[in-house]
């Protein structure tokens, strides 16, 4: 087991670089000089100065070699200053990641308590018109574009009807530990998070639960005169939840790439709107950093998964 | 002479189910769809979509009688309604036509996912054939540079790429098809994988074919019912990406409509205009679904294991 570890950590390496070699490109070999956005709007910089500052900020250097120096950077945390806040890109990254980790850590509940019972009962009632509910239900929720729900949600429940809040975490002027209050707040947009892995799940556990239910193990257990409950709670659904643990990678992936799209509908103060209005904002250093930090923790989050498979099921680690 | 006439005669039962044409994986697969109806109907919504949004031109002149870029100051955020035809699905807040900028917006969108589509299928069946075929170096590079890829969230590279270089729709829809294969490309490598020790393959080999003849003649084919199944769910998710990165306002600008733009300025809608933001996603929703339910149907039409089960 400590050997898959540390191999399954030495894959990360190489896969980190290759990350930091893409982060490094993309925003280098944009069009625009980063220095003449540093001094812009400055009237009195000459030629001179603009010169000078290229060579203290190491841009003169040729390009593998400013990587290099940018690499070494970045393993310290160092990304650089924000250019429009002029503070530490990282520190204001770090700043948002609690607001982006509740959102998270909720949709995946939510995923987690709605998706899997969903599949299971279609499985159980296999045929039945709740089975078809809850396949068409599964396509669907992929098919749905993330944002319009949303926006629908939010005509809905907070245009019309008024019982939620459709921007922020907090209402104006409430304590930070009003927790009704942020309950309220954080419903409408993990739910919108959560409907592609609900659906995910959903799907996953009716074809892994049937596939289980039709092995020789259920039909002893059957046999030995066992409860229809312990049989399917027991010793069906404790294997048919394995690929659950396989799932996490795509599904936290799809998080991070979610909460993108849904920071930004509900105005919410995390890692995902801060690049959008960093990349629009062609502020590099932030921009770089949270490339790098989301690409970090997926891969760190692969690698949880990967560990946790072996864990579950013995047999992968032969291969 | 006369016996001529005798020799002809109608076939025994044993004989005409020798005489029928032979089944092929594809005309079972079309045989099976056929019967499939929620497929039939996906495919047909698709169809309506693709011809209404291929036609918008001639809907726009001839039935709605308004152009997408018309705007009325008179008539803004008109409700939907039958008179004039062209506010069908109501006005915008400069009182341009939403129904005929959802066909325009149609085209867009939809050309966006099938181009896009075609560039990743090619570039991801070429890679993924390559790398499983000959293994190897070739292959642990292919693995490191997937995995990189697939650590960073598609969105926030193609949001980066956008908002620093911005693109025009034609490059947009080229990146996003260069961004989005490593999916097929791992589908197709495993494929490969398993196909390249089979006999017909080794046979090919002995009598002297040559690589890319195995690889494009005896392999391809093989994993061309995966191919067409990845490529119905491929189209969707594009087709959601594009919408979500327009919508940022990064994607495909305005004034050429898309799905997604329609929907960039939502926010001031919410309250005087519901239908406004109601439309152009329940288009994106309503194509995306035909795509994946097709892709569901042609899964389970070209899968030969499950034939076993009906």
């Amino acid at each position: 087991m400590r050997n898959f570890i540390l191999r399954r950590l030495l894959y990360a390496i190489p896969t980190l670089i290759g990350i930091s070699i893409i982060t490094f490109v993309i925003v280098r070999l944009s069009p625009g000089d980063p220095i003449r956005f540093f001094v812009f709007g400055q009237r009195d910089i000459t030629g001179e100065d603009i010169e000078r500052l290229r060579h203290a900020y190491g841009l003169d250097k040729p390009l593998p070699l400013q990587y290099v120096d940018w690499l070494l950077a970045m393993v310290q945390l160092n990304f650089g200053q924000s250019f429009i806040y002029h503070q530490d890109a990282f520190q204001l990254l770090l700043g948002r990641v609690p607001a982006t980790l509740q959102l998270a850590v909720v949709a995946l509940g939510l995923q987690l308590l709605i998706g899997v019972p969903l599949g299971v009962i279609a499985a159980l009632k296999r045929g039945t018109w709740g089975d078809g509910v809850i396949r068409v239900f599964g396509v669907a929720g992929h098919a749905v574009p993330a944002f319009w729900l949303g926006l629908v949600l939010i005509i809905i429940f907070a245009v019309q009807l008024r019982w939620l809040p459709s921007q922020g975490m907090l209402s104006v002027g409430k304590d930070v530990w009003d927790i009704p209050d942020r309950l309220r707040h954080i419903l409408l947009p993990a739910f919108v998070l959560s409907l592609t892995g609900i659906a995910n799940y959903s799907r996953i556990l009716r074809t892994e639960t049937l596939d289980v239910l039709g092995q020789d193990f259920v039909r002893t257990a059957h046999a030995k005169g066992l409860h229809e409950r312990t049989v399917v709670f027991v010793h069906a659904l404790r294997n048919a939840l394995i690929p659950v643990v396989t799932a996490l990678g795509g599904i936290l992936a799809g998080l991070v790439g979610g909460a993108l799209v849904v920071e930004q509908v509900f105005s919410w103060p995390g890692v995902g709107q801060f690049t959008f209005q960093a990349a629009i904002a062609k502020d590099y250093p932030i921009v770089q950093a949270a490339t790098m930090f989301v690409s970090a923790l997926l891969v760190i989050s692969y690698l949880l998964r990967d560990i946790a498979y072996a864990i579950v099921d013995p047999r992968i680690k032969a291969g | 002479m006369a016996s001529t006439t005798a020799t002809i005669r109608a076939p025994t039962a044993a004989e005409a189910l020798l005489l029928r044409p032979p089944r092929s994986l594809w005309s079972n697969a079309w045989y099976k769809l056929r019967h499939d109806r929620l497929t039939m109907i996906a495919f047909g919504v698709l169809l309506v979509l693709g011809l209404l949004a291929a036609a918008a031109d001639i809907f726009a002149q001839a039935v709605f009688n308004y152009t997408f870029e018309k705007q009325d100051l008179l008539h803004t955020y008109e409700k939907p309604t039958l008179e004039p035809l062209a506010y069908l699905l109501g006005s915008d807040e400069i009182g341009r036509s939403q129904v005929v900028r959802l066909l325009y917006g149609g085209r867009v969108s939809l050309s966006v996912g099938f181009v896009a589509a075609l560039v990743n299928l090619t570039v991801g069946v070429a890679i993924g054939l390559t790398a499983g075929y000959f293994r190897g170096r070739i292959d642990d590079l292919f693995t490191w540079f997937v995995t990189t890829l697939n650590s960073i969230p598609t969105i926030f590279l193609l949001l980066i790429f956008a908002a620093i270089w911005e693109p025009g729709p034609v490059t947009l829809t080229v990146v996003i098809g260069l961004l989005f294969w490593t999916g097929i490309s791992l589908y197709v490598r495993g494929q490969t994988f398993a196909l390249r020790e089979r006999e017909f393959v080794v046979a090919a080999r002995t009598i002297g074919a040559r690589d890319t003849r195995i690889m494009f003649k005896h392999i391809l084919p093989n994993i061309l019912p995966l191919i067409i199944v990845l490529a119905a769910i491929d189209i969707g998710a594009i087709i959601l990406v594009e919408s979500a990165l327009s919508y940022l306002g990064l994607g495909i600008l305005p004034p050429t409509p898309s799905w997604g733009n329609l929907l960039t300025n939502a926010t001031s809608y919410f309250i005087r205009a519901w239908w406004l933001v109601v439309a152009p996603g329940a288009m994106i929703f309503l194509t995306v679904l035909c795509l994946y339910l097709i892709g569901d149907g042609l899964r389970d039409a070209l899968d030969p294991r499950l034939k076993a089960e009906k």
